[in-house]
């Protein structure tokens, strides 16, 4: 075979914005070193923190003028660029602007320029997740995101639970990472193609699972692989040790920006490559694929996510066990596996990592002035600090999914969107009724939460002061979230327009 | 109609009191008052209009057309076809003014808080907002997102500003509405695609007929989860708890509307929709309603604490109302809707004599430690024996009207029904009395309670001259409350015209 010359141009033009982050990640650097080594550790950290917000900002350059563009593919396929995955690579960019706007507040260590280069560093990895379409691209991105990550966590260089939660994730990661090339290579074995979309017809070409236990093998080592990612049961240890033990900053980085990429990957992966293999999770009629073993895992996350956290005393901890729940009510409308499972997904992913990274902001930004971030470090927040408190019940409410909040709306389109998947029958009904149950009872600790931050009275009443710009960036979230509740339409006409390219597949 | 601005205008009300300093605290109230005054003036302003139009309908035409006024329909999220639809009719209309009156009396009531008044007021006026919303919503997705924004701030009014317990009342009561709006919510998604997934419409969905098998599995799951909030027996126990921990205003609020909540829901939701789940549950909610009735009262003879006695007596007179709605006959359902907008002003008279006037002074609720009070303070002696009056259905008050009706019509239901929720009326005497009597009248018991209150020589009723007497806005709001009772009582048609014209529509099957 003649090789065939790389057209660079082309590439570069198309990822344009991860380009303009790379390079960012490099001036961070360079700037930390070169000018800054020698100042106060404020104004180091704000002042590349600021570098790393203009560099974010103008990465949104390039994409919004590729927005509305036709679809076009990169180098044979492995990477896509249309208007669903720019708009999740827009949401990337506000994510991480945010994280960074966080970051600045928050102590983070000596290695400040490294901290900004390596959390950019993920972003390109996360955006890159977005747009591959091909196996070992989406490996290859999937590993520069967790690595990051992994390096994120352990910034807390003095602190033990910072190292162990680090050791933790990277051990827990790269088994996941293993368990998914073990898949993949499966898949790539049976259907012999890396491109989602040739699996999806070499999948058709062989009439399915029936015909190939390699096939499900792969299937179920590709889930197993991103189960870990997601952080669902039973592949979820390492979240609670993770969230609780990485600087806040960076668990809401982990929470959200990569949360956001992996769900979205793994929407992709199963709608598109894994198209002819759903198999059946409706009540009584389970029928081998994917949906099945989705089903399953989503119960487990809901159920044990949600009795977990009734029993946490630390606020990160809480919000880890949360978020496993929250895995399970996002497996909901992938199990779904219709137009209207996949714009509800992509919709709860945006209100989910909105939510939590207000959440983990409030967090990050009261506990390094409260002394910690167990729950009595928060008592009488309401009097102290009672601007951020405010965010924090409109977050923690959006969580527990109360209207008129985005929490509310987006589960409630999750649950419609798999009861309408089979309306005669009812047949998801099942998991639907045990989502609804189990959000009653997560609605007690996020309470509890609440409690602390409103019933009960501080031990120490001082009032807590937090830098405006901080205040302003998590008042817009908060906004972001009560607007995503009051008033979705935009957004979700949006989402369902471009969710056509997702789901074409499963149409037959 | 501009019934829709009594919502905006305490949203308003809720902004502007976020935005006000919090250490102007007068100025807070004052603020919270005007809002809740506005409101009201604006619901029963339109209030009248629509009873002038529905007495002209019937002259004209004999009976009522179409019951619903149009206020707002306007497609709010295109992806579950669900629209910002907005009306009234007689059978919210007589609840959206108690709502009114409840939030102006409960402000006046709550004038002596001190602790977090900008809190307070905020989520106060959060929750009447949701309540105002609830009444309104003829869409079913909206109703419950109204339902769910007047469930919250319960939670913190009662854990901050409650007493007895207060923590474990508000969860117990927060987790109970939301276990039951978690079986609405299975219900509503399972009528919205039983209807063919076209719309949330509850007057489009009345029109849709649903396979009876689907009515009879989905109408328990809406009327037990509403249920849960009005107070239904056997899920009622959230009642007595939070109505005992809360702060006056807000057991006001809970007995006074947000049981209404309930048991609009059952009728607006579960009744309107499953005609066939209806005809198939009715005698199990009667007999339920009955053992609530009975069960409610009997409770109450026992009590100790004189709160406990009105969240039980509560629980009894929301039983009056699910015997009346499942009568199903045009003089027992009138009753059931009029009793409960009188139950409403009852409840938040009683709770408003308990929680402000004797417990705010005396720091006891205790049966036994009270007594004399009717010497010290007077007035509020007179405002529990009206309220109590009007509770035990003596003729002349509301709960007469409303309960004597809704025994007629449990008696063409079957006549053990209404003799055995009859069986509460004279329990019903008797614990208002024995209360009464323990509180005001025996002289010989040391008053003041509590800690310093054993410091007092038992046997003189002038021991507790140190009450402090009973305030200007006190006195208003329960007059307001009072006169209410005594209207309602005496010329009845003023409620229940639009009442009966709209039920006359619901027995004729239009929605």
């Amino acid at each position: 075979m003649m090789p065939v010359p790389v057209p660079y141009f082309e590439v570069l033009k198309g990822l344009g914005a991860e380009v303009i982050l790379t390079l960012t990640a490099f001036i961070a650097l360079t700037l930390d070193l070169a000018s800054v080594r020698r100042a106060d550790m404020t104004v180091r950290s704000r002042t590349i923190g600021t570098a790393a917000v203009v560099g974010l900002l103008a990465s949104i350059l390039p994409l919004w003028q590729q927005l509305g563009g036709p679809r076009t593919v990169l180098l044979g396929g492995t990477l896509a660029v249309d208007d669903l995955i720019i708009f999740f690579k827009l949401v990337i960019v506000a994510l991480a602007v945010i994280t960074v706007l966080i970051s600045m507040d928050y102590d983070i260590g000596r290695h400040v320029g490294e901290y900004y280069a390596v959390l950019l560093f993920g972003a390109v990895g996360m955006m890159l997740l977005i747009s591959a379409e091909e196996l070992i691209t989406i490996f290859v991105a999937l590993e520069l995101t967790s690595v990051s990550l992994y390096i994120l966590t352990a910034f807390h260089k003095g602190e033990l639970r910072s190292q162990e939660a680090a050791v933790k994730y990277f051990m827990f990661g790269a088994i996941s990472s293993a368990f998914l090339l073990f898949g993949l290579s499966y898949v790539f074995g049976v259907t012999g193609t890396t491109g989602l979309r040739a699996i999806q017809d070499a999948v058709k070409h062989t009439g399915g699972l029936g015909m190939s236990p390699l096939l499900a093998a792969g299937l179920l080592f590709t889930i197993i692989g991103f189960g870990f990612k997601v952080a669902i049961v039973p592949f979820h240890l390492w979240a609670p040790d993770a969230y609780e033990g990485a600087p806040t900053p960076v668990t809401a980085y982990i929470a959200t920006g990569s949360k956001v990429a992996s769900f979205f990957i793994l929407l992709k992966v199963l709608f598109i490559g894994f198209a002819g293999l759903q198999g059946s999770a409706y009540w009584g009629n389970f029928a081998s694929g994917w949906t099945m073993l989705l089903a399953i895992t989503a119960a487990l996350s809901m159920i044990l996510g949600n009795c977990a956290a009734i029993v946490q005393h630390n606020v990160k901890r809480l919000l880890a066990y949360s978020s496993i729940a929250h895995a399970g009510y996002i497996f909901i409308g992938l199990i779904a596996a219709t137009r209207m499972g996949a714009t509800s997904v992509l919709f709860y992913i945006i209100v989910y990592a909105l939510t939590n990274l207000g959440a983990f902001g409030v967090v990050a930004a009261l506990s390094s002035r409260a002394g910690g971030d167990e729950m009595q470090n928060f008592d009488g927040m309401a009097k102290r600090a009672p601007f951020l408190s405010l965010l924090m019940l409109i977050f923690v409410l959006s969580l527990a999914g109360i209207p008129p909040l985005g929490g509310f709306f987006g589960k409630f389109y999750l649950f419609a969107s798999a009861v309408q998947k089979d309306a005669q029958h009812f047949g998801l009904l099942w998991l639907v009724v045990l989502g609804i149950v189990m959000s009653a009872v997560s609605l007690y600790y996020y309470l509890i939460l609440l409690k602390h931050f409103y019933v009960i009275d501080a031990s120490d009443p001082s009032p807590i002061i937090t830098p405006t710009y901080l205040n302003v960036a998590l008042g817009i979230v908060a906004l972001a979230v009560v607007a995503l509740g009051v008033y979705p339409k935009p957004i979700l006409e949006l989402l369902n327009t471009f969710s056509y390219s997702v789901v074409a597949g499963l149409v037959r | 109609m501009q019934v829709d601005w009594t919502i905006y205008l305490t949203f308003l009300g809720v902004g502007l009191i976020l935005l006000l300093p919090r250490d102007s605290k007068n100025l807070i109230r004052w603020v919270a008052l005007l809002t809740g005054v506005a409101a009201l003036l604006v619901a029963l302003k339109d209030y009248f209009n629509y009873n002038d139009w529905v007495n002209a309908q019937i002259s004209a035409h004999g009976a009522l057309q179409d019951g619903f006024i149009q206020i707002v329909n306007v497609s709010w999220i295109p992806a579950i076809n669900t629209n910002y639809h907005l009306a009234v009719d007689g059978i919210s209309y007589p609840l959206i003014v108690l709502n009114g009156f409840v939030c102006v009396t409960g402000i006046l009531f709550s004038w002596n808080i001190e602790t977090r008044v900008k809190e307070f007021f905020a989520f106060f006026l959060t929750l009447i907002a949701g309540v105002y919303g609830v009444f309104m919503s003829m869409d079913l997705f909206l109703l419950f997102v109204f339902y769910e924004l007047a469930i919250i701030p319960k939670y913190f009014v009662i854990a901050i500003w409650g007493s007895t317990r207060k923590e474990y009342g508000a969860m117990k009561l927060v987790l109970y509405s939301f276990v039951g709006s978690a079986l609405v919510f299975i219900g509503i998604l399972a009528v919205y695609f039983s209807a063919g997934g076209q719309t949330f419409d509850i007057l489009e969905l009345a029109k849709h007929p649903i396979a009876r098998d689907v009515q009879v599995w989905v109408f328990p799951l809406i009327f037990v989860g509403f249920g849960v909030l009005a107070g239904m027996w056997p899920f009622h126990t959230w009642a007595p708890t939070g109505h005992v921990a809360a702060p006056t205003a807000a057991s006001m609020l809970l007995a006074g509307v947000v049981m209404k909540l309930g048991s609009y829901g059952c009728f607006r939701a579960a009744m309107l929709l499953f005609p066939q789940g209806l005809e198939h549950w009715r005698w199990w909610i009667a007999w339920i309603a009955v053992i609530g009735i009975v069960y409610g009262a009997g409770v109450a003879l026992v009590q100790k604490d004189f709160k406990f006695i009105i969240g039980y007596s509560s629980v009894s007179h929301m039983g009056f109302v699910l015997l009346g709605l499942a009568t199903l006959n045009l003089i027992g359902m009138s009753g059931a809707i009029l009793q409960m907008f009188s139950h409403g002003i009852v409840a938040s008279l009683l709770f408003a004599v308990v929680g402000r006037m004797v417990y705010d002074r005396t720091h006891t609720r205790q049966l036994d430690e009270l007594g004399g009070l009717a010497k010290v303070i007077p007035f509020a002696c007179v405002t529990f024996v009206i309220g109590g009056a009007a509770s035990m259905g003596m003729p002349g008050f509301s709960g007469f009207v409303a309960e004597y009706q809704i025994l007629v019509g449990a008696f063409h239901m079957h006549p053990i029904l209404a003799l055995a929720a009859g069986l509460s009326i004279p329990l019903t005497v008797a614990y208002i009395l024995n209360a009464n009597d323990k509180v005001f009248m025996e002289q010989d018991q040391p008053a003041g309670g509590g800690g310093h209150g054993h410091d007092h020589q038992a046997g003189s009723g002038e021991s507790h001259p140190a009450l402090p007497p009973i305030t200007p806005p006190e006195r208003v709001a329960a007059i307001i409350l009072m006169a209410l009772l005594v209207i309602v009582g005496v010329y009845p048609s003023i409620m229940l015209n639009m009442i009966k014209a709209n039920v006359q529509l619901f027995l004729r099957g239009a929605p």
